[in-house]
């Protein structure tokens, strides 16, 4: 646990400050990052509402809600940690932060499940395709933008594991507190941006042609 | 005389492999973005020597397409939009603010070894056999037609996305919370509203490329045929994405400039820049109204009418801040003292190059004439004319004027001059034909054309023969200067900013005690003397 | 080619004249900025100690919102002017001679109505409005006129419409203006614009293989449209007399049955359903070349004129 600031800072508070306000720039780039590729989906689900509607109805539902349950869970779990860490309660929050990673492997497992499903079902567009019917082209668009936009959110859940991993073993050290706890927030902010973006993702994948 | 400064603290290879150290990243920068500039110059002289003649003898199509793309790919990305920002912004921003570093100096090294990984990529892309789709890489040509490096160029560009996202970052979150005490926001020096205002942008804009170069990867590795009309896909759609993109791009590239010129201006009219908030805050204008023009490169490739009416309107109105600067600057110079030492020949150069360069994309904004010289040499003039005629000759302007400060040596004022002053003729000579070919109909990216437009053709590379060598003149003479040059003292232009308060070249952590700040910046008395921003 | 500088429709001739109002707009205050620059810099240089520095303006705020005004009014003024001939040539009606052309690495095909193919050139008679109707059967090409001032972007998976009317008889450039490739500097040609009688003669001398809409006929045979959109059991909308009728949509829209209607159906026929009907057409997206499209397309317009005709 660091007594001084680094030597660009004043002090502890504005390198918090600092390592916030980072953080939350960082978040703006991922949301456009996510946002061209919502709107480049956008764009095509406008053009071809009914394709992706029964495109969307091929999506394994039970799998994508409950893998939304369990990064809703996670993000509770690490709110929660990042309170206890700065109240002292070390053994608790570190606890706490590796439920949370072990639930992302779990997020993970299952995806790793559906897509095996997926291509069991012939949907993995340039690699094993196969659509019955009058909309198979919008099909292929659709899961197109579903693999590219899993496939991406997968590989930050992926960071995010390994970075609650590691503030997991550094809370058990006793490194964070009230007064330093920077990296705790922060992790924890990078890893509820991943939950909310998955659940613009759920809404767009899943739900289509389900509603009624 | 061997007093310690951030060049002498540590001399070993590995110092630097790993430096953290702010000005160190920017020399690194410096090198690497130098060593680019003469890959894309190395093009342009090919690209010049095969314009000579209207059979174009010298390369083939395929060797001519690949030579215009990796000029416009390496001096977009792998110069124009790191130069400033990166080399200069890197070295200043934390003196000028009165700081010891940046706010992440770690991401700060990442981001140069991002770049140079991008580089290299790119530059394996090059020596493999060339990428021939243009930098703007259209699909469906580049996705599923072209039989060049696309993914790995694709890729290059991808990492070194990150790396103009880390600087933008960095400088956004230093700007906000490592200011001196009693450094606000209306004393802080143009060059950072400037260079906030671009990390705005880069931190907004890039990962919108990024996310758009990743789906032309894909396609092309997967066919997944997101922009192939075969697949329902719109090769429009990635128009949009990708110029949603460059168009903010171009004011990354100029906004540095902008910010230098407004230090250079007021330094050597010894007189605070005129309408010093409306400056500010035109840079700020620039960066938000920028964001909604970028139809402006797509009057004529079938999207609406209605989306040409509202993307020509926008960028008429983002004319008007730039407009707001160069009324200003000159202003700026009524009542000073003013002097012709080359940063501010460089300056005045900028102002003048720059008015015509806009000037003339009041034309490409108005939709009729547009539909005319649309793709024609009409565009490429310019954009040269901003670019280099501004860009480059606004980071000539600042590295001279920082030279001192940067490495502890007086560059030789008279050579100087004298390349400006060559720079200046040869640039013009080289791109304003390119404005007459582009008004009589000659498309672009044609390697052979009809005989009619030769004549503007060779006087065109004739300038660009010049262009080369006077460019070339900084290269010796500021090399020479690092080891012959007169040693620089603190303040050697009598300038007022934080950063002339170190000495030069400054310690490794810039200043023993944070300075406080009383006045504004640019504070000159009627008689031209300098009132340092401190007490 | 003609003069130096042709500029040979009233479209360009607009154009030219809106260049000149941006060209003196441009030289005026280039005019202005280097004689002030100049003015400033050598009267105000360092070494005149001479010159009156006192009284410098200090508030700015008038300056600022005069040249700002005045700025925004000439920009609005050029805005409008240009907006204008934008207008009229893109939003421009269905009408005139057309023509159909596509474009391919690296060259250019015109086929007229009457069943003439050209490459790389297009013949055209004086003083009637051509309007030509482009496709891509590759990447985006550009279909450029510098004579007459105007291109369009020639994109696949789409038709595009460009109206000029030539006023002067000559021959003049045709170049392609998007990027496409290898060749793409050499993927030019001639227009060739006629006197009317000269035009008649040409068009009656070339080779054909039955105009564009009896081929179009042909394809519709071999592709068996009429299967559905005859009087077979399945229910589709009748081609005769489609051309040019509003269509209630499915989604409770009116569209136009255009050439980008047709087209569309034909290979995008999920894009809009016409109202009533159930989503049954299959796409013939890859099954139907540019040109047998095209063909196609002109031949349910043709039944659109017989409909008319009792």
């Amino acid at each position: 646990m660091p007594e001084t600031p680094a030597f660009q800072f004043v002090n502890l508070r504005q390198q918090h400050e600092v390592a916030q306000l980072g953080m939350w720039v960082f978040l703006a780039t991922e949301v456009l990052f996510f946002g061209g590729l919502i709107l480049g989906y956008s764009v095509y689900r406008f053009m071809y509402p009914e394709g992706f509607a029964e495109a969307a109805r091929h999506t394994q539902i039970a799998i994508g809600t409950t893998n939304t349950a369990i990064l809703l869970t996670s993000s509770f779990l690490v709110a929660w940690a990042v309170s206890l860490a700065r109240l002292g309660a070390h053994r608790l929050a570190a606890l706490l932060f590796a439920a949370a990673a072990a639930l992302g492997c779990v997020f993970l497992l299952m995806k790793g499940i559906e897509y095996r499903i997926e291509y069991g079902e012939h949907l993995v567009p340039g690699y094993f395709f196969i659509f019955r019917g009058p909309n198979a082209t919008s099909a292929w668009l659709f899961f197109s933008f579903y693999f590219v936009a899993t496939g991406v959110h997968a590989l930050h859940v992926a960071i995010g594991i390994m970075v609650l991993a590691v503030i997991a073993l550094k809370t058990r050290r006793g490194a964070y507190s009230e007064r330093y706890h920077a990296p705790a927030t922060v992790a924890g902010l990078y890893w509820h941006f991943v939950d909310l973006v998955w659940v613009f993702l759920f809404a767009l994948i899943y739900l289509p042609g389900r509603a009624s | 005389m061997t007093e310690r400064n951030y060049l002498t603290e540590d001399t070993r290879i590995i110092s630097w492999l790993f430096t953290t150290d702010h000005k160190r990243i920017a020399i690194l920068f410096f090198a690497a973005i130098t060593l680019f500039f003469f890959v894309g110059g190395a093009a342009a002289t090919m690209i010049r020597l095969e314009l000579v003649s209207p059979q174009g003898r010298f390369v083939t199509s395929d060797v001519y397409n690949r030579l215009f793309t990796i000029h416009g790919v390496v001096m977009v990305w792998f110069f124009l939009i790191p130069s400033i920002p990166s080399t200069l912004g890197n070295f200043i921003v934390p003196l000028m603010i009165g700081a010891r570093d940046l706010a992440f100096p770690r991401l700060n090294l990442t981001s140069f070894y991002l770049f140079m990984l991008g580089g290299c990529v790119t530059l394996y892309a090059v020596f493999a056999g060339g990428v021939d789709t243009g930098w703007t890489f259209y699909t469906p040509f580049s996705t599923m037609y072209s039989n060049g490096h696309v993914v790995l160029a694709v890729v290059g560009v991808f990492i070194t996305g990150f790396s103009s996202i880390l600087t933008g970052l960095n400088f956004i979150v230093t700007i906000h919370r490592l200011r001196a005490p009693g450094l606000t926001w209306y004393r802080l020096p143009l060059f950072l509203w400037s260079l906030y205002a671009t990390s705005v942008i880069l931190v907004l804009a890039t990962p919108v490329l990024a996310m758009t170069l990743l789906l032309v990867a894909l396609d092309r590795v997967f066919g997944v045929g997101i922009f192939d009309p075969d697949r329902g896909g719109d090769p429009l759609l990635f128009q949009h994405l990708f110029w949603f993109y460059s168009h903010p791009a171009v004011y990354i590239m100029i906004l540095p400039g902008m910010g230098v010129v407004s230090e250079l201006v007021a330094v050597f009219s010894r007189k605070a820049v005129f309408g010093y908030k409306f400056v500010a805050w035109s840079a700020i204008a620039i960066a938000v109204v920028g964001f909604f023009v970028w139809g402006h490169h797509m009057f004529v490739s079938g999207q609406s009418v209605f989306a040409g009416l509202v993307f020509s309107f926008m960028s008429f109105i983002v004319a008007v801040p730039s407009a707001i600067k160069v009324f200003n600057w000159t202003a700026t110079l009524h009542k000073g003292w003013v002097r012709f030492d080359a940063p501010m020949l460089y300056a005045l150069a900028f102002i003048g190059l720059f008015t015509l360069g806009g000037l003339t994309g009041l034309f490409l904004a108005c939709l009729a004439y547009d539909v005319y010289v649309t793709d024609t040499y009409f565009v490429i003039a310019h954009f040269h004319y901003i670019m280099v005629g501004g860009m480059v000759t606004a980071y000539f302007g600042g590295l001279h004027y920082w030279w001192p400060k940067i490495t502890g040596r007086m560059y030789p004022e008279y050579w100087a001059r004298a390349a400006a002053i060559l720079i200046f003729f040869g640039f013009n000579l080289t791109f304003f034909p390119q404005f007459i070919l582009g008004v009589l109909g000659m498309p672009r990216r044609y390697h052979v054309y009809p005989p009619e437009f030769q004549v503007w053709h060779v006087l065109s590379s004739a300038g660009a023969s010049i262009l080369a060598i006077a460019y070339l003149l900084p290269l010796f003479y500021l090399l020479w200067s690092m080891f012959y040059g007169a040693r620089a003292p603190a303040n050697p232009w009598g300038a007022t900013g934080l950063e002339w308060l170190t000495p030069s070249p400054p310690p490794k952590h810039n200043f023993e005690a944070t300075p406080a700040v009383t006045r504004p910046p640019y504070e000159y008395t009627l008689s031209g003397e300098a009132r340092p921003q401190n007490a | 080619m003609s003069t130096w500088w042709p500029s040979e429709t009233s479209h360009a001739r607009a154009v030219d004249l809106l260049f000149m109002g941006l060209l003196a707009t441009t030289a005026l205050v280039l005019a202005l900025l280097f004689f002030l620059l100049l003015r400033f810099a050598i009267h105000y240089r360092a070494g005149n100690a001479s010159a009156d520095r006192s009284h410098r303006i200090r508030k700015s705020w008038h300056w600022e919102v005069t040249w700002t005004t005045a700025t925004l009014v000439a920009f609005l003024g050029l805005f409008v002017w240009g907006a204008q001939q934008y207008v009229e040539l893109f939003g421009a009606g269905k009408s005139g001679l057309t023509v159909y052309v596509v474009a391919k690495q690296w060259m250019w095909k015109a086929q007229h109505l009457g069943g003439q193919r050209e490459i790389n050139e297009l013949h055209v008679p004086l003083s009637h409005t051509v309007r030509l109707i482009m496709s891509s059967q590759d990447v985006i090409h550009s279909f450029f006129m510098p004579a007459f001032r105007i291109k369009r972007d020639v994109v696949p998976g789409r038709a595009t419409d460009l109206s000029f009317r030539p006023l002067r008889a000559g021959v003049f450039h045709l170049f392609c203006a998007e990027y496409c490739g290898t060749d793409h500097a050499r993927m030019t040609g001639r227009i060739v614009v006629m006197q009317e009688n000269d035009f008649n003669r040409w068009l009656s001398s070339q080779d054909v293989t039955g105009t564009l809409a009896a081929q179009g006929e042909r394809v519709n045979r071999q592709l068996g449209c009429g299967g559905c959109h005859g009087n077979g059991p399945v229910r589709a909308p009748k081609l005769e007399g489609l051309y040019g009728k509003p269509v209630p949509l499915s989604d409770g829209t009116i569209g136009i049955a255009d050439e980008a209607y047709l087209r569309d159906s034909i290979v995008k026929p999920r894009a809009k359903i016409v109202a009533g009907y159930e989503p049954l057409m299959p796409s013939y997206e890859g099954k139907i070349s540019e040109d047998e499209l095209i063909a196609v397309v002109a031949y349910i317009k043709s039944l659109a004129e017989k409909a008319k005709r009792p």
